[in-house]
């Protein structure tokens, strides 16, 4: 089976990505900046709702539902789709997917097509594959042209430029954009302008548009996608072709759930109480919007995480990015150090599962970019309960390699030794020895893996007397 | 009330002092602690980590060594959020009985169970309070050990800034994950000295031990202190600086 993109082949783990990142003071800057703004919106916009955690439970049961007979509600939305005249296409992985859009697109004879926002497109990196195959994917959300423009990696989910400044997209935009206006001012507005003038033309030549989808009703069929900036509004109803790749996942059972879910996706996602554009199709409409419509489920590890009782609640996800922005491990190393389109919490417990190799060194690293705060879990709007999910998958991670490890075989000898209260207190009046390494009452340097730890901090000085000694001495 | 102290691996090892305070302070309050020295560890760093099973080992043994007491009070909220959070599961997936005994934070045992906020303590030094994660989501400790140090004589409290955010602790994420494990001890750092205050205060020695060991190593001055070492003193028997 070919390897899946939604990890980035060549990314170190997580570790190493993250100490490069780190070392970015511009990239520091922006995402401190960033998350630091949305959150405080957010968690305003949250508290105006009295029944937030009501909804949150909500969504969750709704997921909760779907995930529970996926497959009966995908052959629900596929007579649906068919049945107001789409076409709906199975894909099991990312080449497949990718395959399917690529001869539809050949088959219109475009070369060019324009996209949404998309992160199931992301994941299977389809615009390589369409370049691949000759065929120019021109991204239309402002941030995902800037890193298409700039040939880079998003680093975020909903703001995938986040850790570009004006000056450096000012720079991409004259070196990329032929007609880029040649004194193009790093103003927000200038710039704005200069993408707007860009991809208006691209959006009236265009003869295929691919989108993904936010939401897909079951029983109607219909499909829905949010945005903020109308490029997906002119995508979904310009050209003649719609092809929509959407997880499997995306679904919903009746029209009514969407209730719930669009006060949770705007308010979770861009701190707003509603967005600025919801579209909604049902098929195609003679003499309104594509004349032909294609809807490519996508698996691509989804079936294969479905099955894992505690790590299914990963599907959940409605890439709202709240869980990103509250991270205090994102908000400093930022989502390229994830090595995937799904950085942060979210991404750290869905692209090891879609991945679906504990084996692999960068994916198995993921799991453990997290210290276990637990802020991501209490703003999830679906209540992925993601520090769960992170130690579930460390333990797969543990098992993958083996009891050979010198981790694996340090943590058996601690267990040892912690079965046992004689061990035990052995153990504590041998690693008291450890305070004849302190100088001043400060132990700085440790060997072996306590150097990780006192390269920055200093270690505690063991007491001659541990509390358990002293007790036995004065209560005993 | 049949009161057994969980210490903690952490702090029974390292911290002795404020297992001593625990002992005193509950002391005072009319409670009468016994010290099960059965007791070793939760199995919170072998569960974080990814391993599972000697962590279950671990939460049977606390469930059968801590069974007949009417409360167990650990001064740790993480090591308090493991056995309440993550135990029962880790039985059930070993088809082990749990005690049925609550173990409380010593700060929701303060608080919800004797009914304290005032414990009589003093202790007149300049304070900030850091809620550890733990303490903060998996138990909603809330505002408790605010109003424990509020009322305290003698003290004077800052809020710490961002006192949310993580300190970058974690278990094994501080090695595993040492760059950004230390990137977020900065800013924590950062926001403690922004205070002003000499004493750093937590219901967490491992976070303090991350804390005040990033505070040591800048000779910033200012020192990590468990929050029971604080509400154990008074002007009888003031705390006095150990180490």
């Amino acid at each position: 089976m070919a390897r899946n993109p939604v990890t980035w082949l060549g990314t170190p783990a997580f570790p190493r990505a993250a100490a490069a990142a780190l070392a970015d003071p511009q990239l520091r800057a922006n995402l401190r900046n960033a998350t630091h703004t949305i959150r405080g919106k957010r968690a305003r916009v949250v508290a105006e709702l009295d029944d937030w955690e009501r909804l949150r439970v909500a969504g969750a049961a709704i997921k909760d539902d779907v995930l529970a007979d996926l497959g009966g509600y995908l052959r629900q939305l596929e007579a649906a789709v068919v049945e107001r005249g789409g076409v709906v296409h199975w894909a099991t992985d990312a080449a497949e997917a990718n395959r399917i859009v690529l001869e539809l697109v050949r088959a219109k004879g475009a070369d060019e097509v324009v996209k949404v926002k998309s992160m199931a497109t992301a994941e299977i990196g389809l615009n390589e594959a369409l370049a691949e195959g000759g065929v120019r994917a021109v991204e239309t959300d402002l941030a995902e042209l800037i890193v298409q423009l700039g040939h880079d990696r998003p680093s975020h989910i909903l703001v995938p430029a986040i850790h570009r400044n004006r000056a450096e997209i000012r720079e991409i935009f004259r070196r990329e954009m032929p007609d880029a206006p040649a004194d193009l001012a790093d103003e927000p507005v200038a710039l704005a302008e200069a993408a707007r003038r860009h991809l208006r033309r691209k959006f009236l030549s265009a003869k295929v548009a691919i989108s993904g989808a936010n939401f897909a009703v079951a029983d109607t069929g219909t499909i829905v996608v949010l945005e903020s900036e109308g490029n997906g509004r002119m995508c979904l109803t310009l050209p003649e072709t719609l092809i929509t790749v959407m997880g499997i996942e995306k679904l919903v059972p009746r029209w009514s759930d969407l209730e719930v879910f669009l006060q949770l996706l705007p308010r979770s996602s861009t701190a707003e109480r509603m967005n600025p554009y919801t579209s909604a199709w049902t098929g195609v409409t003679p003499g309104d919007g594509p004349r032909e419509f294609h809807l490519v489920l996508l698996d691509n590890g989804r079936t294969a995480t479905l099955a894992d009782e505690v790590g299914r609640q990963a599907l959940r996800c409605i890439r709202c990015s709240a869980c990103l922005n509250v991270c205090p491990v994102y908000e400093r190393t930022g989502g390229q150090a994830y090595g995937s389109v799904y950085p942060g919490p979210i991404g750290a417990i869905l692209a090891p599962q879609l991945a679906g190799d504990p084996h692999d060194p960068q994916v198995a690293s993921l799991p453990y970019a997290s210290s276990l705060c637990g802020a991501c879990y209490e703003v999830c709007p679906v209540r992925i309960n993601i520090p769960e999910v992170l130690t579930h998958l460390r333990a797969e991670v543990v098992h993958a390699k083996g009891k050979r490890t010198p981790e694996a075989i340090g943590m058996a000898a601690l267990a040892w030794i912690l079965r046992e209260p004689y061990r035990y207190e052995a153990a504590q009046k041998a690693g008291s020895l450890a305070r004849f390494l302190a100088r001043d009452g400060k132990i700085s340097r440790l060997p072996g893996p306590g150097a990780k730890w006192t390269a920055g901090r200093d270690a505690p000085v063991p007491p001659a007397e541990s509390f358990r000694a002293w007790w036995k001495r004065t209560h005993a | 009330m049949r009161v057994a102290l969980f210490a903690t691996c952490v702090t029974d090892t390292f911290y002795p002092d404020t297992a001593r305070a625990v002992v005193r302070l509950l002391a005072r309050l009319g409670c009468t602690v016994e010290f099960p020295l059965d007791q070793t560890c939760c199995g919170q760093m072998h569960f974080n980590t990814g391993y599972p099973d000697p962590a279950a080992e671990l939460a049977a043994r606390y469930a059968e060594i801590f069974a007949g007491y009417d409360a167990v009070v650990a001064p740790s909220g993480s090591c308090a959020g493991m056995v309440r959070e993550i135990h029962p599961g880790l039985l059930e997936s070993v088809d082990r009985p749990a005690s049925g005994v609550p173990t409380y934070e010593l700060t929701e045992f303060l608080v919800d169970v004797l009914g304290r906020t005032d414990v009589g303590a003093y202790f007149p030094h300049h304070v900030t309070y850091h809620p550890t994660c733990h303490s903060l989501r998996m138990l909603g400790v809330g505002d408790r050990p605010l109003a424990l140090l509020r009322a305290v004589r003698g003290l004077k409290l800052t809020e710490l800034g961002e006192a949310e955010s993580c300190c970058g602790f974690g278990g094994t994420f501080a090695v595993k994950n040492a760059d950004t494990s230390l990137a977020m001890l900065t800013d924590k750092m950062t926001a403690v000295l922004d205070t002003g205050a000499e004493i750093l205060t937590a219901g967490d020695n491992s976070c303090l031990m991350h804390i005040g060991g990033g505070l040591s190593r800048l000779r910033a001055g200012t020192r990590a202190l468990h929050i029971a070492e604080i509400l154990a003193s008074t002007e009888e028997e003031p705390w006095r600086a150990t180490r």
